[in-house]
């Protein structure tokens, strides 16, 4: 594959989506694509500020270290960022938007992009977690959405991600959460 | 001589909330002031004031019954850590960006 | 082993491998997470060295100078105004040839403040007398480091990794740690001639006069000149020392060339852009970009700025119709560095293209293609008639 695919990735700052990127990097590195950069937002990763990281996923090297500014998908950590911060800003049309949210799919009303929701916040306590860990969950739903990571690798990368925090439980949670993702049909 | 005008450009701010934008959302626990404990409420007048001198967001008033602007607050504490008297408790934001949507 | 990290533990993995015995840091944005990162090998047992806590850099780089006068392969490592504070210091480490390798995070200087990334902190030591590398992305960035100890002992002066903040400290790629016993061979400990010992005292980098003088026991003792020009003298030959040296680890570890820059598409080009750090990455994109549209671009990347290697960076632009110079700093009130050094260097050849010098991203203000693009386009119509003055780009956004 030569085509780069391109994920941005929103949450606050200790929510962990940078961690939830570097699992997926692993992931996608390990599945043989070699060009790999993970870019995150640059300097004001405060805790509870939202922030972002770019995740760039290519057959062959990539040059561009810059933030991505036309994502291929989208994932957003708290579905507040969506009022709070312009989250889906260059998202291409047709684009997968992934969401954590108590909300159900026909909440929304986003007829540009094709949603994924899931409630990882309710997911996550379920599976042992403490309240706000969303993003061992959050790879789960990304993985249903998109079909473009192997379920089983990430698994295996979750568990070593959070050796000595929880591994079995943000595992579960990202299980949990692929096989309750909702998705809109295809556009 | 005649000369180019160029104007000197620096960087400066005034102080006061709202310099890095509505920092309010970034809290994970929030301020809360027990009265019957602020030395100031307590005593009717002005006093102590720990609170307004330390934050370091200026988001404190230097009242009687001193307030905390939450829209700018972003929970980092000091404030708690402190008053002298324990009257400031930090609590947990439950789900804090909800709360708008009530 | 093949990794994906950020640039900054790439750095701290270079160092380790480098068996470093002696690390003294003080944490500064962007470089805080390469100090934090062998902070913990060291406090895990991972890595033996004494790490060692300091109040600033200045000391920072003074406890690396007086490990090293004591025999001990040092580490450190800054950005921006930690590098200015270290400044005395910095100058001091040179003249006294101690052999110790510092990262340079490359961040803009204040004020006002940034945290952002250009080139402007490094640059300010150019001078200085240390050996100053720039490098594209995390591989070179772990390969360097090593690599840079090797040079520092053989030539006996310290050098500089310099790389560029956030753009590769905070981006996360993948990259190969090379393994331990390939390094060790490469790298063997290091026996300094002058060790202070409590055996053996002596003083060090005394007061020297204009001129040379017999001392107590009648030897000669040179002057500070001449000092100087022996420190020039190994600089100069430094440029050929770091091919051997690259050469050498290409050979053990199988990566490698190109060690003081990297040229792309260079042959046949009308327009070669200079470029130094990780925007040569983008750059190469950006030239197959313009050869599609029917203008021939070229790339060189500048690896090693001090020593400046005049020779063959003259061998590679002197046949290009024109040479343009895309710089993260400037010597306010003149040019940009690098093109001022590029310009010099051509002086001397048999044919002269023509200079421009484009100032962008200063304070980590953001580069787009298109105006790297339009800059090259108006080199490419413009040419000889546009003048030396720096055009700056990306203002007002």
């Amino acid at each position: 594959m030569s085509k780069t695919i391109e994920i941005r990735w929103h949450g606050r700052g200790g929510q962990g989506a940078i961690t939830a990127a570097k699992i997926v990097a692993n992931t996608a590195f390990q599945s043989g694509y070699d060009g790999i950069i993970m870019a995150p937002s640059f300097g004001t990763e405060r805790r509870g500020a939202p922030i972002s990281t770019s995740l760039k996923i290519s057959g062959s090297e990539i040059n561009d270290l810059m933030p991505i500014e036309r994502p291929d998908i989208v994932v957003v950590l708290d579905h507040v960022l969506l009022e709070e911060d312009n989250v889906t800003a260059g998202l291409k049309p047709g684009g997968l938007l992934v969401l954590n949210t108590p909300k159900k799919i026909d909440d929304y009303h986003l007829p540009e992009f094709k949603l994924a929701v899931v409630d990882i916040t309710a997911i996550s306590s379920e599976a042992g977690l403490k309240k706000g860990v969303v993003n061992s969950g959050i790879i789960g739903a990304l993985a249903k959405a998109s079909r473009l990571f192997d379920m089983d690798l990430l698994l295996e990368n979750i568990e070593k991600e959070f050796q000595g925090r929880k591994p079995g439980e943000n595992a579960l949670s990202a299980k949990l959460a692929f096989e309750r993702t909702e998705i809109e049909e295809d556009k | 001589m005649k000369r180019d005008k160029y104007k000197v450009i620096t960087s400066n701010s005034t102080h006061g909330p709202g310099d890095a934008g509505r920092t309010g959302s970034w809290r994970v626990e929030r301020p809360v002031i027990d009265y019957e404990k602020c030395t100031p409420a307590k005593k009717n007048k002005a006093a102590c004031h720990l609170c307004w001198l330390y934050c370091p967001d200026g988001v404190v008033t230097k009242e009687i019954k001193p307030q905390i602007d939450l829209e700018y607050c972003k929970g980092c504490g000091i404030c708690a850590e402190e008053c002298p008297t324990k009257a400031i408790r930090m609590i947990e934001e439950n789900g804090l960006p909800e709360k708008e949507e009530k | 082993m093949k990794i994906i990290e950020s640039g900054n533990v790439a750095a701290a993995n270079g160092v380790k491998l480098a068996r470093a015995q002696v690390i003294a840091a003080y944490p500064i944005t962007p470089q805080t997470p390469l100090t934090e990162k062998l902070s913990e090998m060291v406090e895990s047992g991972d890595m033996k060295a004494e790490y060692i806590a300091v109040e600033s850099e200045h000391s920072a780089l003074s406890v690396c100078i007086g490990s090293a006068s004591a025999g001990a392969r040092a580490f450190t490592a800054t950005s921006a105004n930690g590098l200015l504070y270290m400044s005395e210091q910095v100058h001091w480490a040179a003249g006294a040839r101690l052999p110790l390798v510092m990262c340079v995070v490359n961040r803009g200087t204040g004020a006002p403040w940034t945290i952002w990334n250009d080139h402007q902190d490094s640059m300010s030591q150019r001078d200085a007398g240390w050996i100053q590398i720039y490098v594209n992305n995390h591989q070179q960035i772990i390969d360097t480091v090593i690599k840079a100890y090797k040079l520092a002992e053989t030539v006996s002066i310290p050098v500089m990794v310099c790389f560029d903040g956030y753009y590769l400290s905070h981006t996360y790629m993948p990259f190969d740690i090379p393994e331990q016993k390939l390094i060790d061979e490469f790298l063997p400990s290091y026996h300094f001639k002058h060790t202070l010992t409590p055996e053996s005292p002596e003083n060090l980098n005394t007061v020297t006069m204009p001129h040379g003088r017999n001392d107590a026991e009648g030897a000669w003792r040179d002057g500070y000149m001449d000092i100087r020009h022996s420190h020039y003298q190994e600089m100069r030959q430094a440029l050929r020392t770091f091919q051997e040296v690259d050469s050498d680890y290409s050979r053990l570890v199988g990566r490698g060339g190109d060690p003081l820059m990297a040229t792309y598409k260079c042959d046949d080009a009308e327009y070669i852009v200079v470029v130094m750090g990780s925007l040569s990455n983008r750059m190469k994109d950006i030239a197959d970009e313009l050869r599609d549209s029917g203008t021939k671009v070229g790339v060189l990347s500048l690896h090693v700025y001090r020593p400046f290697p005049d020779e063959a960076i003259r061998e590679v632009l002197e046949s290009a119709r024109g040479v343009i110079v895309f710089e993260k700093s400037i010597s306010y009130g003149a040019q940009g560095q690098v093109f001022n050094d590029i310009r010099a260097a051509l002086y001397s050849g048999k044919k002269r293209p023509f200079i421009h010098n484009y100032i962008i991203g200063l304070g980590g203000r953001l580069i787009k293609n298109d105006d790297l693009i339009i800059a090259i386009k108006n080199s490419k119509s413009k040419g000889e008639e546009l003048d030396n003055e720096p055009q700056w780009i990306g203002l007002n956004r």
